[in-house]
């Protein structure tokens, strides 16, 4: 029988330190959905949606209600739409945006992902026409999700993609300019981007993925925070077993749940995410967990280290605890959902260069920074460019979700709302990267990409 | 199926004779009790045979929750299984 000791354990995880499933995503083919006339599209994809996902929440909400374990968001991604509308005919790809939208509405999801590309080595004409679609796709739809994959290890960083997204996220935050640019927080550049993540805004249905299938994230920083809150002068090695452990512990019940959901849904179960996804709730924050190893503020000198052995320990932890682990599988470091990282970067602890050195060590990358208005795009473009580099050198994913708030200053506080958050504007370096953007082409594949 | 039944809060009379009769009203069979009072918080732990209940999982699940708060204390059920994965390899 399990001890008391562990029956109580479990219940303060969930109940004091914020544990969660904190997504079941479900992967969606929408391939058989293709046709000339867009219409007919649209109407295929609305009613293969409503019909795979129809029982998506409910099996959720009753999974949540007999674990007693809270399961807070319901999501489902999608075949990159720009695969799917290119048969069509139409010159602009909204409309596909709004019958996602749509779909996601009735089956009572919170986000749709999919509205994506994957453009690294070069455009076909559906990838373009998506591309320049985004901006209005974001500010016509609530709940849809957007991700263009401009780099890979394999193909080298497609620069002309880098500085067409540079426009794209400045259009996007104009044109939600009266929600401070809310719609830039629904897209992400990514490189190296995995198939199979469940996490949003960067979700999309691989095109080597079945025909449908259950993906689930994991959550759990507090947890983690709370174990070593209990080992103040344990040294490094003690504190990788503590993050072990509790990792551990998390993945076995997102495998526990993923397994049943599949079940349920009459689903295959894909993968479970390792990720500690924090949210803006008190106690659910990465900072924190880093704070707590002995650094006075996230941004400290010392902090990419820490998060290099946080973000190691919980791989190592949860791997032995799920049959299939994927997606994006690190710590996320998002500016506006943590607490501690908003507060880090008020106290002038954490900066974007900061930032940018702990995307070296752990999954994803620059998320929900919020930079001032007149950012221009090929500063933004310059940014991502930093970043797919990190990503296709080193052989992981990384990825940019910025946001160019407008009229907004350094220093101001932005307000999204719910899961992603507020946060400050912050410092971005004021040299210009024009000339660099402008040359185009491709950055070619580094050398350890010739593999065979 | 088994489920874990736990109860937390302030001690008083009838915690176990309040939950014990949700339970048997809706044909579930207690099968372990263990019981500890640390600084003046009750702790019960209950595993339940679910496997016969006469009401689906859910409103049993809400009985106990409103006769948790009659009784002023939290009620929780949930399937045994949760525990077994999180703390056994």
């Amino acid at each position: 029988m399990i001890r008391p000791s562990e029956v109580m354990e479990t219940i303060k995880m969930i109940q004091d330190e914020n544990l969660d499933i904190r997504t079941i995503t479900m992967g969606i083919s929408l391939r058989d959905c293709c046709h000339s006339d867009s219409k007919v599209a649209r109407g295929r994809i609305y009613d293969k949606i409503v019909s795979m996902a129809s029982n998506l929440v409910k099996v959720g909400e009753d999974i949540e209600r007999e674990y007693g374990i809270p399961i807070i968001n319901k999501r489902i991604s999608v075949t990159p739409i720009s695969l799917i509308a290119e048969c069509s005919s139409d010159e602009d790809y909204v409309g596909y945006a709004e019958t996602l939208d749509r779909a996601a509405d009735t089956v009572g999801v919170n986000f749709i992902g999919g509205f994506s590309a994957l453009v690294h080595k070069g455009y076909t004409k559906g990838d373009l026409k998506l591309m320049e679609s985004i901006p209005y796709a974001l500010s016509a739809t609530k709940k849809v999700c957007s991700s263009v994959n401009v780099a890979t290890t394999k193909a080298g960083i497609n620069m002309d993609a880098v500085s067409k997204m540079g426009e794209i996220i400045k259009k996007a935050a104009e044109l939600t300019a009266d929600n401070s640019g809310v719609g830039c927080a629904k897209l992400i550049v990514f490189a190296n981007v995995p198939e199979d993540n469940p996490f949003m805004a960067g979700a999309f249905h691989g095109v080597g993925e079945p025909e449908c299938v259950i993906n689930v994230g994991v959550s759990g920083p507090g947890a983690v925070k709370s174990a070593l809150e209990k080992a103040k002068n344990a040294d490094f090695g003690e504190v990788s077993e503590i993050i072990k452990k509790t990792a551990f512990k998390i993945t076995r019940m997102g495998q526990l749940v993923a397994q049943e959901a599949s079940k349920r849904l009459g689903a295959p179960f894909g993968i479970v995410d390792l990720s500690l996804a924090p949210t803006p709730a008190v106690g659910d924050s990465i900072a924190h967990i880093l704070e707590e190893m002995g650094l006075e503020k996230c941004g400290a000198h010392g902090t990419t280290a820490a998060l290099a052995l946080l973000n190691d320990a919980v791989k190592k932890g949860g791997i032995m605890a799920s049959s299939y682990v994927g997606g994006l599988s690190g710590a996320f470091i998002p500016v506006s959902e943590d607490a501690g990282m908003v507060d880090a970067v008020k106290a002038g602890a954490l900066t974007i260069e900061k930032l940018e050195a702990m995307t070296c060590v752990c999954s994803v990358g620059l998320d929900m920074i919020i930079v001032p208005g007149d950012t221009s795009a090929e500063t933004i473009s310059a940014i991502i460019a930093d970043e797919a580099a990190i990503g296709m050198i080193n052989n992981k994913t990384t990825a940019v979700r910025i946001i160019p708030a407008p009229g907004r200053k350094v220093g101001d506080v932005v307000e999204f709302g719910g899961l992603l958050g507020s946060g400050p504007v912050m410092k971005v370096n004021p040299f210009q990267s024009s000339n660099f953007i402008k040359r185009g082409g491709r950055i070619p594949a580094p050398i350890h990409s010739l593999r065979n | 199926m088994r489920a874990v039944l736990t109860v937390i809060g302030r001690d008083r009379v009838g915690i176990i004779a309040g939950v014990s009769r949700v339970l048997a009203d809706c044909n579930v069979n207690i099968l372990d009790i263990s019981q500890t009072i640390m600084q003046d918080i009750f702790t019960m732990i209950m595993l339940v045979d679910i496997s016969k209940i006469n009401a689906n999982f859910s409103e049993l699940s809400d009985k106990l929750e409103k006769k948790g708060e009659e009784l002023g204390v939290s009620v929780r059920i949930q399937h045994e299984d949760i525990f077994n994965s999180m703390h056994r390899v």
